[in-house]
């Protein structure tokens, strides 16, 4: 099963442009049943439960019920990914909870400056990189000579 | 069939794939391509933001090697990964990248990745190359500025890369369809990058059902780059070398932050660590066997030792290495806060890069401070990255060569293939371990500057054979049509005498794998009569795979993938037949030839699929010490 979609949540991200779970899966599992208009994970047991649906998804439709085949049934890990950080609360077998915090970046979304700010006056047919030798913060090796 | 619009994209380098290689020659690539007026184009069979090995995040920076700090030197690290690999690696290679790699990650640290930092303005090592992150978005940043700087008229994403296009012996494109529109891909390039990835699912997995896809290394790593470079003609090396990692058993959880910050033991049942009890087997493997850190495989060695030995379950103590570190902090109220430290370096460390192991833990009741947690041996993976050492033959920098190296290493352009024109990066290089996610995303730089420095030293169109274009064409397209014609020939569309179906031949090839070529079931060990029969039923297979099926493009995309998992088995078997030797014990054990032998194998092997006769040709490559 791995990522599965709960009907009652899913409207088929029917005012997007585009189905988010579709969109991100890296193995081309997550399908919009057009009929329907209900996602649902075409080939459960090539699921690597990355959770790229599972966060992306805008109504919080997706979970993931963990491998059958090798684990025991009732915990839970849910995601709640914001612009800076993700929460995750963990629900053990035994009902147990815990709660993480942890942050994801130190930029604002979509700003990532390609430069990172380094300054470069490199040429095609040397060997720096760009942005090299500021970036490296030392000399570029070299065996000399 | 149904009808396929066929679109062109003409283009000066086009790279193929969207992981951290990718992303690093894209982002590369983008400035000298603006400086000197040339196009760049990226492919991906997924979508950039969560495409590779790292879509799912990761805990740990693998490759920095802190030149700036004069910690290290380029000695250390070539030292460190030539023991790695029992000798066989390309030091020339190994040094490009780590030349450039810590820029890389300072690069990251400005897009906006945290690193963890240790309070006096230096980073927080996992071990002595490794830097701790909080990595969930680490591929999602990568990926954006590969977006801001390349702008995403650019990228093609969900289209799947099938077959290079050559122009007698030079690269002049590649051919792939969309995975969502019947619409069928021609890219014509002066240079083409092979940045996708390695090969999983390869050998069957240790999971039976669902778990399936619970691979280390990803599903959708599935042979795209071995095959293309196969296929263009390229010259091969390691393949040989499959890479098995240790890992959390069953989710396969990492485990370098417990080994190298935790400081945790591995033991077995008895509480034993086999890397002590079984200290003295390490003799066996020369020099290799006494250096520290013990390389990747024999720390696999001994582990696979006790397991055959009946003393498994074989358990990290990760209770006892919390103990050991909460018990160093001697107030009360200091302890308790780094117990719940620890607490959250332990979990963050799953949660960023294998959730599923997380999962495991919560549905096993499981609190690491309180038991122990098993470990195992995965199945083999190929990655030309980590501890692995398959994939392409390509050309070292000038500038790293001896007198001796550089008439075997260097050939012009850095991480130019034997094949004009194609470049190979990340998992689809080989002889150049350790390269990791920020290792692999700077050789995506390093080959990007390269390949738009050898597209101006070319700037000849392409010519490309139209009619060879439309044979592929419909050989690519044909599972459509094998489903339609013969789909009524019986009342379940997976049980038919005409066709094959891709998810049966993906078992098929992990069956004759794992039974003939050294796989779990049969520990690891294999010999030349196993790896003949094998090599036999492969054959079979290879002549059945012009039979698969597909009901629609997921399923087309599923066949190419067990078509380029195939031609990946069969270049490994024939290359671990060709080395009469067993040199990685703990990846795979030649039962026939038992020992090391370094006077005869302390050589690469190569290989190479010749397109004119279709015959394998193969080779020993010299191993030059370039650095003491």
């Amino acid at each position: 099963m791995p990522s599965y979609v709960i009907p009652e949540k899913c409207d088929g991200c029917k005012a997007l442009d585009k189905t988010a779970c579709q969109y991100i899966c890296p193995n081309d599992l997550m399908t919009l049943d057009k009929e329907k208009m209900k996602a649902f994970n075409l080939e459960p047991d090539m699921c690597w439960e990355c959770y790229s649906c599972v966060k992306i998804c805008p109504t919080q439709a997706i979970e993931v019920r963990g491998y059958a085949d090798f684990m025991p049934m009732g915990a839970t890990v849910s995601p709640m990914r914001s612009t800076d950080s993700i929460m995750w609360t963990v629900k053990f077998r035994n009902g147990m909870l815990k709660r993480f915090k942890f942050p994801i970046r130190t930029t604002p979304e979509g700003q990532a400056d390609p430069t990172g700010g380094f300054s470069f006056d490199g040429d095609i047919n040397d060997e720096f990189l760009f942005g090299e030798p500021e970036c490296i913060g030392t000399d570029l090796f070299t065996l000399g000579g | 069939m149904p009808k396929f619009e066929t679109v062109e994209v003409q283009t000066d380098l086009l790279i193929c794939g969207g992981g951290m290689a990718a992303c690093g020659a894209a982002i590369e690539a983008a400035h000298w391509a603006k400086k000197h007026g040339l196009k760049v184009t990226v492919v991906d069979k997924a979508a950039m933001d969560r495409s590779g090995a790292v879509a799912m995040g990761l805990s740990a920076i693998n490759q920095y090697v802190g030149l700036k700090d004069g910690q290290n030197t380029m000695e250390d690290y070539v030292g460190y990964v030539r023991n790695d690999l029992m000798g066989v690696t390309r030091e020339d290679l190994v040094a490009s990248i780590a030349r450039h790699v810590d820029g890389s990650v300072h690069l990251f640290e400005k897009w906006g990745l945290p690193i963890w930092q240790d309070g006096e303005g230096g980073y927080v090592h996992e071990g002595r190359w490794q830097l701790m992150i909080n990595g969930e978005s680490y591929k999602i940043l990568v990926s954006e500025t590969a977006k801001n700087a390349l702008g995403i008229d650019n990228i093609y994403e969900r289209v799947f890369i099938t077959e290079p296009i050559m122009d007698d012996d030079k690269i002049a494109g590649a051919v792939g369809f969309s995975v969502r529109e019947n619409k069928f891909y021609i890219f014509k390039a002066k240079a083409v990058m092979v940045a996708m990835g390695g090969a999983v699912h390869v050998f069957k997995p240790r999971s039976v059902g669902e778990g399936l896809g619970r691979s280390w290394y990803p599903p959708f790593n599935s042979g795209a780059s071995t095959y293309f470079s196969l296929k263009a003609g390229c010259e091969m090396t390691c393949q040989e070398v499959r890479f098995i990692p240790v890992r959390f058993k069953d989710a396969y959880g990492p485990v370098g932050a417990w080994i190298l910050l935790f400081k945790s033991r591995a033991t077995n049942a008895l509480g034993e660590n086999y890397m002590q009890t079984n200290a003295e087997e390490l003799q066996k493997w020369g020099s290799y066997g006494k250096v520290k850190p013990v390389p990747a495989n024999l720390r696999n060695w001994l582990m696979m030792l006790d397991v055959a030995e009946g003393k498994g379950p074989i358990y990290m103590q990760t209770a006892e290495a919390i103990k050991n570190i909460a018990e160093a902090t001697e107030d009360p109220k200091e302890r308790k806060k780094k117990l719940k430290e620890l607490e959250n370096e332990a979990w963050e460390d799953f949660l960023d890069m294998t959730i599923s192991q997380a999962l495991l833990w919560a549905a096993t009741n499981t609190a690491p401070e309180e038991k122990p947690s098993e470990i195992a041996a995965c199945e083999p993976y190929f990655i030309g990255s980590h501890s692995g050492a398959s994939g392409a033959w390509v050309s070292g920098p000038a500038d790293l060569q001896n007198e001796a190296s550089k008439n075997d290493y260097f050939w012009g352009y850095t991480n130019m293939a034997t094949v004009p024109g194609v470049f190979c990066v990340g998992d689809a290089s080989g002889a150049s371990s350790h390269k990791f996610s920020s290792g692999s995303f700077t050789e995506g730089r390093i080959a990007a500057k390269a390949a738009l420095k050898y597209a101006m030293d070319h700037p000849e169109e392409p010519q490309v054979d139209m009619a060879a274009v439309d044979a592929m064409r419909e050989k690519i397209l044909a599972p459509l049509d094998k489903f339609e014609q013969f789909k009524d020939a019986s009342t379940d569309p997976d049980i038919n005498p005409n066709y094959l179906r891709p998810k049966m031949a993906m078992f098929r090839l992990q069956k004759i794998m794992d039974e003939y070529a050294g796989g779990v079931s049969t520990n690891f060990t294999t010999s030349k009569p196993n790896l003949e029969k094998g090599l036999e039923l492969l054959g079979m297979l290879k002549e059945d795979l012009e039979n698969l099926a597909a009901e629609d493009l997921h399923e087309l995309l599923r066949c190419w993938e067990n078509v380029h998992r195939t031609w990946q088995a069969e270049v490994h078997i024939r290359t671990m037949l060709f080395r009469e030797e067993t040199r990685w014990p703990g990846y795979y054990f030649r039962s026939d030839c038992p020992e090391m032998n370094e006077d005869d194998w302390k050589v690469f092997v190569n290989s190479r699929w010749n397109p004119e006769t279709g015959e394998w040709e193969m080779t020993k490559k010299p191993i030059h010490r370039i650095f003491e």
